[in-house]
């Protein structure tokens, strides 16, 4: 069987011992929630940290607290059961608490957290294979090679965001805090990801992400679809988060159209949301937005389904998202 | 149910003998299994997929502490496979490797990490040779080989074989029709990943246990390769958590421990891991194949050609059988006057191909089933009442020497017509809704062993020891499909006893009689025979001293509820025990022998040994779909299918093979596939249970399952096969109801998204409302090989060649 590499483990109480340990061990280590997404990279040797600290017993890391009128506090450590089974998300955050459910397996959000998939490691299906396969190709630019196989040309890595809630939490506008033992700052879910399948967090790896941030509802109505293969288990192979604020008229006051699982980072597609803003959701404008999406997704064959596919259903996928949106206006 | 009401057990759903033991995790399955001092091994695989081995270098990795032998292909030079045709593969590769995955080293250490370790120490030089990726390149590179033997160049096998005038035949054609397909290849997925463990002991005995299907074949190939007499070696196969035909090959880590156990005097296990199981890979070959039917206006063929290209992988395996098999059910289901067959196996530098659930007959089923959707539609045709009304009779011989028994195919497309209420929905659903219909037929059993011989193909040993405990011991091993509960189900039922009083000792080379494994779906047949004329055999010693203590004549003897008494005087008997001590004190220890040999099939010629079965089984299928235009995803919602089973041994179990069968179906129809990036290597795509997508437990649909029972007089209590047979129609049912739904043609499995839509767009631009191959490779077929269907007057021998010549 496939084996994890030996490696020290820590079980800090507190945040500010999980990141002071963190800045003694450097880059040798990792923190962990769950494990869903880091072990079996390590079984891999995708990864490779010497030393692993758990994130799961820090105080503070697993309430849920506030609602859609004065905003949502969640803490990082919240198991994805925990999040889609929250009356309040699932009332004021529907979204968010789909986006949850549609996350692989029972088991897996049983164990899985929030925190975890939104720093969800870049995937592609030339780097998510084991230690062996990936000699067969001698490896690839974002680990053990300097080659990228999908774009040979390239000098970036083009592996795919692959979470589902990082678009959502994006077009929602939430935020997130990070730690680190240099203080505390919060950032835009939209600031934290950066278009690089290798450097793919704008976070430094000593912050840990302790909470997210929602706002107050208001008038924002928001909507998130998911194409893979299989009703579970899969990640997307494209994630469509929409947000309008709508005015009292019907109109989207604010779009945010964000596209997941088509590029190493969530993908705002601002053409869609400049043509949506103003105007009531009839059939051209969400014809036009989702005729946006598709020239602005560019999806490379490094996930399932072939990639002329997947790029010609973010018309239908955007298209759906936006009606149903039209409905909760 | 035709159970007759005196049966007890045959017929009823009882439990399977160990359905406890394996819910509540008792069963020990390879892995479980760990002996004192015992080793840990791992292969060490090419990264390369074909290249000469100039040097290994294995003295870094033996200096590693906890490393206890490495050996390598020149530790074990004689090669194996399982046909004596294919002797074509090495535990380790001696001096080149063929794939991505051919283990070229083997290292046992004290434990795992170190034996992982290790094996990233070892130095391997190889000089890359140009790879073969696809049919294509097999037919066009000449060189290099990838073996030096086969038909040439990179061509494994080549076969014509002819029965009949096809130029007559479809002159007398109203319709003659043409059709190209493709059938992707896909793997077995067993949950239980394949496990060996091998002990050697003091006195020069080597045991392994291992998960595989064909224990009997792991023996005769242990004692090749190690050159140990087959009587110092004793194979043990383990409950399999799932085979599918992915375990029926010998297989190099079995050897491979065996030798290191030899060399070390310790215990040595290995277990694969998830990708090292794609690479021992023996599933569905990819198959191309291009068919030409006549037919007369009321829908009667009058001679068909059929040509398959399989892409076969670096190894032989059983891929000559699977190459005949692409050519020879076509002619159980419906009738077909005139055959020809053509058929190739290409080797390439990818897993070897070999046999998978309906070994190599699913693709040519997929193939001629939407062909002749398609031809009912040109003659304006239903097809459920096409098919219906041109069935292979019963008890008789087809073009091609097949000789089949009972055939309950028209009972059941009734029941699925009925079920499904076909006639109110076959082109009358709304736009994005449709059904689609597709039977088939399998084997119950291969009429002849894989390598020659006149013996039995299944024997069954019964112990009944005078306290009444009755002991069944039979080489045959136990997948999961459920064989040892049969062979309870049956001596209980002939010794009026309760199955789970019988102890059921099974596949260990040392203890049991050979039967000669679970693949073909042969077991219930064959073992079911064996164990049946053992128990009769026993029944009758019994049967003879209670006559005898009873004063009662022989016939009025019966058995049942654990007792043997007189019919006329029911009160009057002894129980099953003492029946037993009686039998024990008049002819001594008890203890029958009941074999089983199929009977001989009628066709002489050469080929001649793939197809032949004592039965066919029939399943006739309509899968009911919804396709989404706007993505081409089609979600299967109900599929209706109905099976002739001949005789349910036990109703339950025959709908859980039915029930997997359609699981099986259902992944291979829409989503799986077992690719490589010829660009990039001929890597194996994605081999992980994550990214090789098969169906989920969501992903099912409602199955609705007609048992169809008319006892076949070669199976015991009439009995035939159900494992393989319903897998097959379920692709074709598929794509011929997406035709029903949406107008377009998918002449290619699995039936994704991308290709649906691809086919819509088509038709939306006024193309070819259709995806799938165009064309196939021109290939030099050989002479044929021409017989005389025996409605023509053919004995079933190749015809002489001064008449061959005379005709043409």
């Amino acid at each position: 069987m496939m084996r994890l590499p030996k490696f020290k483990y820590l079980a800090p109480k507190l945040v500010s011992e999980a990141v002071r340990m963190m800045a003694d061990y450097g880059p040798d280590a990792s923190f962990v929630a769950g494990g869903t997404d880091l072990y079996p990279n390590m079984k891999r040797r995708q990864q490779t940290p010497r030393t692993v600290i758990s994130v799961t017993r820090l105080a503070g890391l697993h309430e849920i607290s506030g609602d859609g009128q004065s905003g949502m506090i969640i803490g990082a450590s919240v198991t994805l059961t925990d999040i889609h089974d929250n009356a309040i998300i699932k009332r004021d955050y529907p979204a968010v608490a789909t986006a949850a459910r549609l996350i692989s397996t029972p088991l897996l959000r049983n164990m899985g957290t929030i925190g975890g998939n939104l720093l969800l490691d870049t995937r592609c299906n030339y780097y998510d294979q084991n230690y062996e396969w990936r000699r067969g190709i001698n490896f690839c630019l974002k680990k053990d090679g300097d080659i990228c196989w999908v774009a040979p040309s390239s000098s970036v890595c083009w592996a795919v965001q692959s979470s589902d809630l990082a678009p959502v939490m994006v077009a929602l506008g939430a935020k997130v805090k990070l730690v680190s033992t240099l203080g505390e700052r919060m950032v835009d879910a939209s600031g934290l990801y950066n278009n690089d399948g290798i450097d793919y967090l704008r976070k430094r790896a000593d912050e840990l992400l302790t909470e997210i941030h929602l706002p107050p509802v208001g008038t924002m109505r928001a909507v998130y679809k998911k194409l893979r293969r299989r009703g579970s288990f899969d990640f997307p192979v494209l994630g469509v988060a929409a947000a309008i604020d709508f005015a009292a008229d019907g109109s989207a006051r604010h779009a945010r159209l964000i596209l997941g699982g088509v590029a190493p980072s969530p993908v705002e597609v601002k053409e869609a949301e400049e043509l949506l803003e103003g105007c009531r959701l009839d059939e051209e404008s969400m014809s036009a937005a989702a005729e946006a999406a598709y020239i602005k997704a560019r999806p490379l064959d490094n996930t399932d389904f072939w990639m002329n596919w997947r790029k010609q259903m973010t018309r239908p996928f955007v298209l759906r998202a936006l009606e149903e949106l039209k409905r909760l206006s | 149910m035709n159970n007759g009401n005196d049966k007890k057990v045959i017929g009823k759903p009882f439990r399977k003998v160990d359905a406890r033991a394996k819910c509540t995790g008792q069963t020990l399955f390879a892995d479980d299994i760990t002996l004192p001092r015992m080793l840990y091994a791992k292969l060490l695989r090419s990264p390369v997929p074909h290249a000469l081995i100039r040097s290994i270098d294995t003295s870094e990795a033996l200096k590693l502490d906890g490393v206890i032998a490495i050996i390598t292909g020149k530790d074990l030079p004689i090669p194996y496979g399982i046909l004596p045709v294919s002797q074509d593969e090495h535990t380790l590769s001696v001096d080149k490797v063929r794939f991505i995955g051919d283990p070229v080293a083997a290292v046992a250490a004290l434990d795992e990490d170190i034996a992982f370790e290790a094996m990233n120490l070892i130095r391997v030089e190889y000089e890359p040779l140009t790879p073969v990726a696809s049919i294509e390149d097999a037919i066009k590179i000449e060189e290099p080989r990838i073996h030096d033997y086969g038909d040439g160049g990179n061509i494994h096998k080549r076969v014509t074989l002819e029965f009949g005038d096809m130029e007559e035949g479809f002159s007398q054609a109203d319709l003659v029709s043409e059709d190209i397909f493709f059938y992707e290849g896909n793997t077995h997925l067993p949950l239980e990943q394949h496990c060996a463990l091998a002990r050697f002991d003091a006195d020069e005995k080597l045991t392994l246990w291992s998960s595989t299907q064909t224990p009997h074949y792991v023996h005769r190939a242990l004692a090749k390769t190690l050159g140990l007499a087959a009587s110092h070696i004793r194979v043990i196969a383990t409950p399999n958590g799932g085979g599918f035909g992915g375990k029926s090959d010998p297989f190099n880590h079995e050897i491979a421990v065996a030798k290191l156990a030899i060399i070390t005097g310790r215990p040595v296990k290995i277990t694969l891991t998830r990708e090292e199981v794609f690479y021992c890979h023996r599933g569905r070959h990819p198959v191309l194949m291009w068919i030409k039917t006549g037919v007369k206006r009321d829908g009667s063929i009058t001679a068909m050609h059929f040509r398959s290209f399989l892409d076969g992988g670096a190894y032989g395996s059983y891929g000559v059988a699977s190459t005949f098999y692409t050519g020879a059910l076509q002619t159980v289901t419906y009738e077909v006057p005139r055959y020809k067959f053509e058929g190739l196996r290409a080797f390439t530098n990818k897993p070897p191909c070999g046999p998978k659930r309906g070994h190599g007959t699913p693709q040519p089923r997929f193939a001629l089933e939407v062909h002749i959707d398609k031809i009912a539609e040109k003659l304006g045709l239903d097809p459920a009442r096409m098919r219906r009304e041109h069935l292979q009779p019963p008890f008789s011989v087809t073009a091609n020497y097949l000789r089949v028994g009972t055939m309950g195919l028209g009972r059941c497309i009734d029941k699925v017509v009925e079920g499904a209420d076909w006639n109110n929905k076959f082109r009358k659903l709304p736009s994005g809704r449709g059904v689609g219909i597709a039977c088939s037929s399998y084997l119950s059993g291969a009429g002849l062993p894989i390598y020659w011989n006149n013996m039995p193909h299944s024997g069954v040993q019964l112990r009944l020891d005078r306290q009444g405990g009755v002991c069944v011991m039979c080489g045959s091993t136990d997948i999961g499909q459920g064989s040892d509960s049969i062979l309870a189900y049956i001596v209980a039922e002939v010794l009026g006893i309760d199955p789970f009083d019988i102890r059921v000792l099974t596949a260990d080379t040392d203890l049991t009689p050979v039967d000669l494994g679970s693949y073909s779906s042969r077991v219930t047949l064959m073992t079911g025979n064996a164990a049946l004329q053992a128990a009769e055999r026993a029944r009758e010693l019994l049967t003879m001293a209670v006559s005898e203590k009873l004063n009662a004549p022989i016939e009025n003897i019966s058995f049942a509820d654990r007792r043997a008494f007189d019919v006329e005087n029911p009160e009057v008997g002894v129980s099953f025990a003492e029946a037993v001590q009686l039998a024990e004190a008049k002819f001594g220890t008890i203890g029958t022998v009941g074999s089983y040999t199929p009977p001989r099939s009628p066709g002489k010629f050469k080929g001649a040994g793939v197809g032949p079965s004592p039965a066919y089984s029939y399943s006739a299928a309509v899968a009911e779909v919804a396709v989404d235009v706007e993505t081409g995803i089609v979600v299967v919602e109900k599929v209706w299918v109905a099976h002739d089973i001949g005789q349910s041994i036990n109703p339950a179990l025959v709908m859980g093979q039915v029930e997997g069968s359609i699981y099986m179906g259902l992944g291979e129809a829409l989503m799986e596939e077992m690719t490589y990036r010829a660009n990039r290597n001929v890597v194996h795509k994605f081999p992980s249970l994550l990214e090789y997508k098969s169906p989920t437990t969501l992903e099912m649909c409602d199955v609705v399952t007609y048992l169809i029972e008319d006892p076949d007089p070669n199976g015991p209590f009439g009995a035939k096969e159900v494992g393989q047979g319903p897998l097959l129609p379920v692709p074709p049912a598929v794509v011929n109801a997406i035709y029903d739904a949406v107008g377009v043609r998918i002449d290619e499995v699995p039936a994704t998204p991308e290709k649906v839509l691809a086919a819509l767009r088509a038709k939306e631009k006024g193309k070819d409302a259709r995806y799938g191959p165009k064309s196939i490779p021109h290939v030099e077929w050989p002479a044929p090989l021409k017989v005389l269907p025996p409605s023509e007057g053919g004995d079933g021998k190749e015809m002489p060649r001064e008449a061959v010549h005379a005709r043409d």
